[in-house]
């Protein structure tokens, strides 16, 4: 199924006698495979406003990822969390759509300066199990009439309910990057580096650290953007704080590898994700004993990849953050939980939520466990 | 303003009920003598007052959990509170009620620099987060007006903001987690020392939820290293709507102020009869504020300054000094304060569009003619969020009827352009019959159904953010449970 209109879908949600499969571009199969019709919004599309002047644009659900790119680039806007492309790690192909990037809350490197996806998103518009349109927040950036829903809707997975559209803070594009990078740094030695470097006045927006576990050709790499001048000023400011941890030269990087996890590409195994206090990272990693390891978000975000049917969480214990199964079989994912467990009193709360917003339980059911 | 009759019931066990009380907390925590709860019969929206039935000061996570148990059991309706300073009557006691204060739990639990992080009792007030990291060259960004005194708990609850914003985010961007009390005393834990929680964010629902779905003890808070330095320039123009396209502008030119703040005629007479900043007489003042090392301050205040001149500025005075910025930002940080010399006031909080503010700002002008009400502008312009102050006569009966009614129209007119009733004051009473003109009931109904959720006997922070019709029904299942 394939509405064509926020009214098309509520009609098809009201009189679905079963479970939906809800996608956007099909391009992040995150989650427990769910069964149910397959019910596309791709076909919602489309810039509903878009004010730069206010930094505000509102788009339909199904609009494609790239299309949003290239509207705000032409006014020397973007999106402030630069969303990840799952497409090479995950193997999947389509067009990765602006509502899915919302339903899975999907951020990139600049998160841990700029905010989340859910940081930057400002209303939706959604329809729920029952069929009913329901709008939440609206087109400006500071709103609090209300309870939140629509921080409840980003990373929903569509179990609460279908987006239609969706509104974002946006920010002015940069006119200049620059990186300054480290080679051969051990984890721990990169992690306290990162922390020293988000620690400072310098306005770090990417902090990131790969080793490839067998060649030792670890990179550390940090990110400034901003006035060509102040880039400058301030990558040399860096180099300088830094050396206590290692040798610092400006470099060219393409950022987007580390933002899509271009290292783990087309190898064979399971692929974890941890959002963690980075200074517990490296300890946490060295317990995990992975087959490779990259650390985003100054180690608050490690990606693992380890052998395949691999239980992480039961090596790792307990520990202060989550470990979410983002490539797997679908038996591991299955078996091991493609989420992490929540206590019991905080599942009560979700449970309860999703029977009020989808009483029959049709929305991407079992999707999120 | 009106508010459900007091369950009667209740009113008549209030002896077992403070008995029970005292049976969980130390004795000078439980105050229930009509001379002593009179402290809390309202907030800073003093126009409404009830004195509530008891008020008890806990100091820990467990005995706020005991004392909402035993409320929950009894079914007695409990308001949270912190300091009290909430605009919009988001801590006014119900006659029936247990005032739940978190005044004592105010101490600071952990501080990680290398994580930036800290974490503390949701009693403490807010500049003193900030004062616990700066001597290590932090700050916790949020600054609500009154952050002097306003408790980190009322921030959460009603995901303050203040001027600030448009580059940091509202309370909602800098909370990582918390632990929070929900009505029949289970504890949880949302959220943490990392970034995004897993699972639902039950912690971006919590935030915001105005004391409504379950009490926050403690808080973990982002904290950001301190810029190297900061500079405002002020700005004058020959009327709002110049000022209005001169923000606008700015943005547009892909610079990002920490903050850009807007005042009009009135507002700007009243600052510098109370506060003799300097400010040049003239129809709207913008104060524009950008942060980074000396070079990067120069740089965008050339670009910024570049923009203001294409629109004829009557004044530009770029601060040359710690001290002119400090008499820059004098004025309007005792805007307030000023306009509460010469009158009492309302102070709404409606957002709009930026690009709406040329319009609005005269539909204001002309609401004040038709209802011979003085308005002041001072406003947090980058983001939209206005705050016209209504003046009028608190001893002239009628005049507070009239300039509710005015208000009430010019919110109305900011959700109509687009924006919203409340950028960062919450709704309180103040603006829940308004509810009405920014959602439809079934919009209302998808947030009370959360409620339902966290709360399903409706006993936390009652009569507040939904309008008592539409909520109704559910406080009559309470009632009749009962």
């Amino acid at each position: 199924m394939q509405p064509q209109t926020e009214t098309e879908l509520a009609e098809m949600i009201r009189a679905a006698p079963g479970p939906l499969a809800i996608r956007g571009g099909g391009t992040r199969p995150i989650g427990t495979p769910p069964a149910g019709e397959a019910l596309s919004v791709a076909g919602l599309t489309g810039v509903s406003l878009y004010e730069p002047g206010a930094l505000t644009l509102v788009v339909k659900a199904g609009t494609p990822l790239a299309e949003v790119e290239a509207v705000l680039a032409d006014e020397g806007q973007r999106l402030p969390f630069e969303p990840m492309d799952h497409r090479a790690l995950l193997g999947t192909k389509g067009t990765p759509t602006i509502g899915g990037v919302v339903a899975a809350n999907v951020s990139g490197p600049r998160r841990v300066q700029a905010g989340a996806c859910r940081d930057s998103l400002i209303g939706v518009r959604y329809v729920d199990g029952m069929g009913t349109a329901i709008k939440n927040g609206g087109r400006v950036m500071k709103n609090v009439t209300g309870y939140d829903l629509v921080k409840l809707m980003a990373g929903s997975y569509g179990t609460l309910g279908v987006l239609t559209e969706v509104a974002f803070k946006v920010l002015p594009a940069p006119g200049a990057t620059a990186t300054i990078r480290a080679n051969g740094l051990d984890e721990a030695t990169a992690v306290r580096a990162m922390s020293a470097a988000l620690g400072s006045p310098f306005e770090v927006n990417g902090a990131a650290h790969h080793s490839d576990r067998h060649a030792d050709q670890a990179v550390t790499l940090l990110r400034i953007e901003g006035f060509s001048e102040s880039v400058a000023y301030r990558a040399n400011a860096l180099c300088e704080l830094l050396k206590p941890y290692g040798d610092w030269q400006v470099a060219e990087v393409d950022w987007s590898r580390f933002r899509d996890v271009a290292p783990f590409v087309g190898q064979p195994s399971d692929v974890w994700r941890l959002s963690v206090k980075p200074s517990d990272a490296p300890g946490l990693v060295a317990l995990a004993d992975p087959l490779d390891a990259l650390f985003d978000w100054g180690g608050g975000l490690v990606w693992l990849r380890v052998t395949e049917g691999t239980d992480l969480r039961a090596d790792l214990g307990r520990f202060a953050g989550h470990a979410t199964l983002i490539r797997a079989a679908d038996e591991t994912k299955t078996r091991l939980g493609v989420f992490h467990p929540e206590p019991a009193p905080l599942a009560k709360i979700s449970d309860g939520l999703r029977a009020k917003f989808d009483p029959r339980g049709i929305l991407n059911p079992g999707l999120m466990g | 303003m009106q508010m459900p009759e007091p369950n009667t019931s209740i009113l008549a066990s209030k002896g077992r009920i403070v008995a029970r009380l005292q049976e969980v907390l130390p004795k000078a925590a439980v105050i229930s003598e009509e001379s002593e709860t009179r402290a809390y019969e309202c907030d800073a929206l003093t126009a409404y007052r009830c004195p509530p039935l008891a008020a008890v000061l806990p100091s820990t996570t467990q005995e706020v959990s005991a004392v909402l148990r035993i409320c929950h059991e009894e079914g007695v309706p409990v308001v949270p509170r912190g300091s009290g300073t909430s605009l919009a009557g988001g801590a006014l006691p119900t006659a029936d009620c247990v005032i739940l204060g978190v005044a004592k739990m105010n101490a600071v639990l952990e501080t990680d620099y290398d994580n930036r992080f800290i974490r503390v009792q949701t009693g403490r007030t807010n500049l003193s987060v900030t004062g616990a990291v700066e001597e290590n060259g932090f700050f916790y960004a949020p600054d609500p007006s009154s952050q002097l005194a306003c408790a980190i708990a009322g921030n959460i609850a009603m995901n303050s903001g203040g001027a600030h914003c448009l580059k940091y985010g509202v309370t909602t961007n800098n909370l990582l987690g918390a632990t929070v009390v929900l009505m029949d005393g289970t504890v949880v834990e949302m959220g943490g020392a990392y970034l995004d929680a897993g699972g639902l964010d039950l912690l971006g629902v919590i935030c915001g939820s105005e004391g409504q779905l379950g009490v926050v003890t403690e808080a973990t808070l982002r904290i950001l290293p301190k810029p190297e330095g900061a500079r405002p320039v002020l700005m004058g123009f020959a009327s709002n709507e110049v000022a209005g396209e001169c923000v606008s502008d700015i943005i547009k030119a892909g610079v990002l102020p920490v903050a850009i703040e807007f005042m009009d005629r009135p507002c700007i007479e009243a600052c510098e009869a109370f506060a003799h900043a300097g400010y040049p007489m003239c129809e709207a003042l913008l104060i524009v504020e950008v942060e980074g090392s000396p070079a990067e301050i120069d740089e965008q205040l050339g670009l910024i300054l570049q923009i203001a001149r294409r629109h004829d500025p009557v004044e530009l005075r770029e601060s040359q000094s710690e001290e002119e910025s400090a008499r820059i930002w004098l004025g309007r940080k005792s805007a307030f304060g000023a306009m509460g010399q010469i009158n009492d006031y309302m102070c709404l909080d409606g957002t709009i569009p930026v690009t709406s503010l040329p319009l609005v700002l005269r539909r204001i002008g002309e609401l004040s003619k038709q209802y011979g009400l003085g308005v002041a502008n001072v406003f947090h312009a980058g983001d939209g969020n206005m705050h016209p102050l209504i003046l009028f006569d608190a001893n002239k009966p009628g005049d507070l009827e009239l300039c509710e009614a005015m208000g009430a129209e010019i919110l109305r007119l900011c959700v109509e352009v687009g924006g919203c009733l409340t950028g960062e004051h919450g709704v309180g009473i103040e603006k829940r019959d308004l509810m009405v003109d920014q959602f439809d009931p079934l919009d209302m109904e998808a947030q009370m159904a959360v409620k339902d959720v966290f709360d399903p006997d409706w006993l936390l922070n009652p009569a507040k953010v939904f309008p008592l019709a539409s909520s109704e029904a559910r406080r009559a299942t309470r009632m009749a449970a009962e």
